[in-house]
């Protein structure tokens, strides 16, 4: 079947597939380092989890591609609707990495979206976010404005009934929605063959008539140009897009899981020839867009944003309690109005400074 | 000039009015549009104003909600319908984890002014699971508001209000009032505060709190037991159920010093067994009796040929009342 065909423009040794597929060099090497920061970010994370920095983490080690070239396709009034593991297409699209950090350390200012970008805070429900991303969607095309919206979400998500109202809703309204799968190969511990007996997850889209493809998810050219189109196809009326985004997590769900219940580590090892930085690496190598020296800054400077990033995000103040009292409804009720007070008295009883 | 209207009526009017003075309004649900709802609560609405705007969607609880979360994040006022309230367990995740959160998750920077309006409770003879009263699942979630009226008049100032809030806000409208009363109801636009009780009788010796259908009846049983017992009841509709109005009930008690709560949901767990903790937690010395509740039982709503003997009517809230006293004077 035609949906089968997965969709790739650099090979593994960083050649071309397809010469008309060039990428310029600026986004080329934009891409890289976007690719280096978040694997960058996502080491130091686990790292920060192991010392007790941060809480459970869900690392996306091996996915750095699907998530930096699909986010760099959008355009700033477009809406993304991540999940927990799509911090990379978060920072990529201008979420504040300090914030990625305080969500980890459980902190309600991680969720916080930014002034200048519809960026929600991570969901968490597995495929809740796909009918919210349709709705965002039909808004934006209600009001005549030129907007898109991204779901994000994992191979696990498809088979949960919000994927299916989502999508379905979506093609019938034709909201200019993408729907973005990155299919890692693993829900936690469950692998795709116990997900669904479907072939591809792009297949799925063909119930709903809705346009579909299938893109080699670490490489970074092809999501880019296949998330481009989609949204471009989006904007100009056609409706919705499922994309399916082959790619692997080198690691666990999250730090609180241990994969080798589950897989070996011969097969995860098997994924690194398929590694998205290598594969752009020896492309910009061959082309003479990178040099040793070229990259040891470009690493350089990952490592110094990101240190800089955990240093300041470590000094935030102690969260003030009562900030779970705020913002439950727009006015205060009566009955949470008394609990913040009696909660403060007993703290002011017990825990005076 | 004030038109009697029936509830039907009076919802239809209101939808009407909000469309017309929002272009941000629009309504989704099934069945809303050209058949124009299966109660005729959105009779002529999408003749009126179009697919864009009255928009049947297809079977799709939570693609519904979801979709409607999407819409209110993304700065339009949807109004949801979901078909019978007992069918809107897909669409209870949409709710619980994230129309009711976003506020807070986003510390205010989104709101989720979405309304869903469904048809509430039992009565009507309708076929199973069409009859189910879970208004104590979304009262106990905090982010939503949940507001039941009793009556046309009210209907159209609290989903007028509702409508002008930024909150979420879930409308139960009782399906036993939809054609079983009229009312004046004013042809302007007007607002009846969500958070604000209504005492619609006043009374000195038991103050009877209820809401929706259940108003009915209590008004009936009130009537039976002032008549042959010199009984006066004050009865407070308490019309908005989270949050709900403390002056009011307090108010009423502290006059009467007796209270009943009425509500056609099972007993355990239920609204009135948070009414009847408040009311005993705040007003402890002035009670004369123990709080009493008078509710459906904990069973699962039962098929409709015997769903009377399930609901509190008027017989039952005769005795109940007439039992609480007798044991007080025993």
């Amino acid at each position: 079947m035609e949906q089968q065909r997965l969709f790739q423009i650099l090979e593994l040794d960083g050649t071309l597939r397809d010469d008309s597929m060039v990428i310029n060099e600026k986004l080329a090497i934009e891409m890289y380092k976007l690719l280096v920061l978040n694997r960058v970010f996502d080491r130091k994370l686990v790292n920060m989890q192991r010392k007790g920095q941060i809480g459970t983490y869900a690392p996306f080690e091996g996915q750095e591609a699907s998530q930096v070239g699909s986010a760099l396709a959008l355009s700033k009034q477009d809406w993304m609707f991540p999940t927990y593991r799509d911090h990379a297409a978060m920072l990529t699209f201008g979420y504040e990495m300090v914030k990625i950090i305080w969500y980890w350390m459980g902190r309600i200012e991680g969720c916080i979206p930014p002034d200048n970008r519809n960026i929600m805070p991570p969901y968490v429900p597995i495929a809740t976010q796909i009918p919210q991303a349709a709705g965002a969607a039909w808004a934006s095309k209600y009001k005549n404005e030129t907007a898109c919206s991204i779901a994000y979400f994992g191979d696990g998500a498809t088979s949960e009934g919000d994927f299916h109202e989502g999508l379905n809703m979506a093609s019938v309204f034709k909201a200019p929605v993408v729907f973005f799968c990155q299919n890692n190969g693993y829900a936690i511990s469950v692998p795709l063959s116990r997900q669904t007996s479907s072939e591809t997850i792009a297949q799925k889209a063909i119930a709903y008539n809705m346009e579909n493809v299938r893109v080699d998810g670490n490489d970074v050219f092809a999501v880019y140009v296949a998330t481009k189109n989609a949204l471009e196809a989006a904007r100009s009326g056609k409706g919705p897009t499922l994309i399916e985004a082959v790619t692997y997590r080198y690691g666990a769900h999250t730090t609180a899981d241990d994969p080798s219940r589950y897989r070996s580590i011969e097969e995860s090892e098997s994924w690194r020839p398929r590694d998205p930085i290598l594969r752009l690496e020896a492309y910009l190598f061959k082309q003479g867009m990178l040099d040793k020296d070229i990259q040891t800054r470009i690493v350089g400077e990952a490592e110094r944003l990101v240190n800089d990033g955990i240093k300041f995000a470590l000094t935030i103040s102690k969260p003030d309690p009562t900030i779970m009292f705020q913002n439950v409804l727009a006015n205060k009720p009566w009955n949470i109005q008394e609990q913040e007070s009696n909660f403060n008295s007993f703290i002011e009883r017990y825990h005076h400074q | 000039m004030h038109r009697e209207l029936n509830l039907v009526q009076a919802l239809n009017e209101t939808l009407d009015m909000l469309l017309t003075d929002d272009d941000k309004v629009l309504l989704l649900g099934q069945d809303i549009g050209k058949n124009g709802g299966v109660f005729r609560v959105t009779e002529n609405l999408y003749h009126k104003f179009g697919d864009e705007r009255v928009v049947d969607t297809p079977l799709s609880e939570a693609g519904i909600v979801g979709c409607g979360i999407g819409l209110a994040l993304n700065g339009l006022k949807p109004i949801v319908e979901i078909e019978f309230f007992g069918f809107i367990y897909p669409a209870l995740e949409q709710i619980l984890s994230h129309l009711a959160r976003l506020r807070m998750r986003t510390q205010g920077k989104y709101e989720v002014p979405l309304i869903i309006r469904a048809p509430y409770g039992a009565g009507v003879r309708a076929p199973e699971l069409h009859s189910e009263s879970i208004e104590a699942l979304l009262f106990q979630s905090p982010g939503l508001k949940v507001v039941i009226p009793s009556n046309p008049y009210d209907a159209k100032g609290l989903l007028t209000a509702a409508s002008e809030g930024s909150d979420p806000v879930i409308f139960l409208e009782p399906m036993r009032v939809y054609r079983s009363m009229r009312q004046p109801v004013p042809q302007h636009r007007y607002t009846v505060p969500l958070g604000k009780a209504n005492v619609m009788k006043e009374g000195k010796d038991i103050t009877v709190i209820a809401w929706g259908a259940m108003i009915g009846n209590v008004v009936k049983a009130a009537e039976q037991l002032e008549k042959t017992q010199g009984i006066s009841l004050e009865i407070v509709d308490l019309r908005t159920l989270y949050p709900f109005d403390i002056e009011t009930i307090q108010e009423s008690v502290s006059k009467t010093h007796r209270a009943v709560i009425v509500h056609e949901a099972p007993l355990t767990g239920g609204v009135g067994a948070e009414l009847a903790a408040v009311i005993q937690e705040r007003m402890f010395g002035d009670l004369k009796s123990p709080v009493k509740r008078i509710t459906g039982f904990d069973v699962p709503v039962p098929q409709f040929s015997i769903e009377d003997y399930y609901l509190p009517s008027q017989d039952r809230i005769v005795h109940e009342i007439e039992q609480m006293l007798v044991s007080l004077t025993r």
